[in-house]
């Protein structure tokens, strides 16, 4: 108990001094992931309205397939970009390993079937609803497609915060692929799992206390979003 | 006015989904003026007639010909279902939609919109959510953006199922107005009142085929067929 107080009150402090590595860190976290789910989110969406609207021979077998890619071990992810981008491997070339860009793919095969799958439910729903005008009105397979995005683009953005979710909390890959490298590569979930190693509790729970912090103002901010459809301001 | 579209001639026409015929065989011919009313029990075809003749039902048998190609047809047909499908988008965006599909200007689609909501009485709530409106209110919704695009052919499904007097007044006022403009109404109901008051000819529907064609008054006057008589007198007709 005497750890989750001095978590509490080292968090505190660690905000209010505005410490240095703790910005660093916060900013690495929110850098990577954010680019993350902006890379898995411009490749899930437009999957996810492909798969409401066409009907092609795989596709049931490839929601089947993304469906289950949602439970995607993050470790064997890492495992296999660590293969991937080493020396040794296809792309060893580029250099990437233990850099942050390395993270970011990492992260982006982890979240791109979680978006994709979320985003298929919705826009499959709002395909139902929306399939007898949109034939009668004659409307291009594109067309189709940008109009659900638009008019599910609440019920998207909820996909995207679930993997926004994923991603700032995902330790393993990143942890692989990464270094956890200081003032390169570490990150908040690195930096807990570090500081727990060395036994330093209260600055793994200040750090946690922050993670927190961030999800939630993220969720926050996405609640905020939602609350102007009722207004129709967006 | 004699639109370029008819005469519209059916032969055989069958729909079907899975193996179970829906509608069909069918043998009409329609020309380009008046309303047409499809009539007929529940679950006798008359939806399935209607998207059979719009296009958006598969054809599984038969020719439905047009005097121009389908495709050309197609772009001059709208449809109104019954339950209206409102976008997820203000009222004005949801009449304006086909527009704006069709590649029209922003701001001409915004003022034909404008024009089409006031007709239909819903110049005050042009920014409130589509899904947010009553039922009569969605329903000339889905009107104006049926007419928005100027179409020949108007196919409507019971378009005031569900609605109330005041409500299938205003509608069947609007539709009046839209014949008169020259558009072909070719609409389905089960309210005979509705039938006798917007059609000029009848197409009554049993076990999904033509069981009896006639223009509106000989029909009301006296159908020539037992079930259509049954029918007209309220009793069960299956």
């Amino acid at each position: 108990m005497g750890d989750l107080w001095s978590g509490l009150a080292q968090a505190f402090w660690l905000v209010v001094s505005l410490d240095s590595d703790l910005i660093e860190i916060t900013l690495r976290s929110l850098q990577v992931t954010l680019t993350a789910l902006v890379i898995a989110s411009v490749i899930a969406l437009p999957l996810a309205a492909v798969l409401a609207v066409r009907r092609f021979r795989w596709r049931r077998m490839v929601i089947a397939i993304l469906n289950a890619l949602m439970g995607l071990p993050p470790v064997v992810v890492g495992l296999i970009v660590y293969v991937l981008l080493s020396r040794s491997g296809p792309f060893g070339v580029f250099g990437l390993l233990f850099t942050p860009t390395a993270m970011i793919i990492a992260q982006v095969i982890i979240i791109v079937p979680l978006i994709a799958s979320i985003a298929h439910q919705s826009l499959r729903e709002l395909w139902t609803d929306y399939h007898d005008l949109l034939i009668s009105l004659n409307v291009s397979q594109s067309q189709k497609m940008r109009t659900l995005l638009w008019d599910a683009r609440r019920a998207l953005l909820t996909a995207s915060l679930a993997g926004f979710g994923r991603a700032i909390g995902e330790v393993g890959a990143i942890m692989i692929v990464g270094g956890n490298i200081d003032h390169a590569t570490r990150v908040l979930t690195t930096a807990i799992a570090l500081e727990t190693g060395k036994g330093d509790f209260a600055l793994a729970l200040g750090l946690g206390f922050v993670l927190i912090a961030l999800a939630i103002a993220v969720n926050l901010a996405m609640h905020a979003l939602s609350r102007t459809e009722v207004e129709g301001r967006w | 006015m004699v639109s370029a579209l008819f005469p519209l001639r059916v032969r055989g026409a069958v729909s079907s989904r899975r193996g179970t015929v829906l509608v069909g065989p069918v043998d009409l011919d329609l020309d380009g003026q008046g309303t047409t009313v499809v009539v007929g029990p529940n679950g006798s075809g008359k939806t399935s007639l209607l998207a059979m003749l719009h296009g958006t039902a598969r054809l599984s048998a038969g020719d439905i010909t047009w005097s121009v190609p389908v495709d050309q047809a197609r772009a001059q047909q709208a449809f109104v279902f019954q339950r209206p499908v409102m976008l997820r988008r203000s009222v004005l965006d949801n009449i304006a939609y086909p527009l704006q599909v069709a590649g029209v200007a922003k701001s001409e689609a915004r003022s034909r919109a404008e024009s089409w909501a006031a007709r239909v009485g819903l110049s005050d709530m042009l920014n409130r959510p589509a899904r947010a409106l009553s039922g009569g209110e969605q329903q000339k919704l889905a009107l104006a953006r049926a007419m928005i695009g100027d179409p020949t052919v108007l196919f409507l499904d019971e378009p005031c199922a569900a609605l109330d007097g005041r409500s299938t007044r205003e509608i069947e006022a609007i539709l009046q107005e839209v014949c008169a403009s020259g558009t072909r109404l070719i609409l389905s109901t089960h309210d005979l009142g509705q039938a006798r008051r917007l059609g000029d000819d009848v197409v009554f529907l049993l076990r999904g085929k033509v069981h009896e064609r006639g223009a509106a008054d000989t029909f009301f006057a006296g159908p020539v067929t037992v079930e259509a008589q049954a029918f007209l007198r309220g009793d069960i007709v299956e």
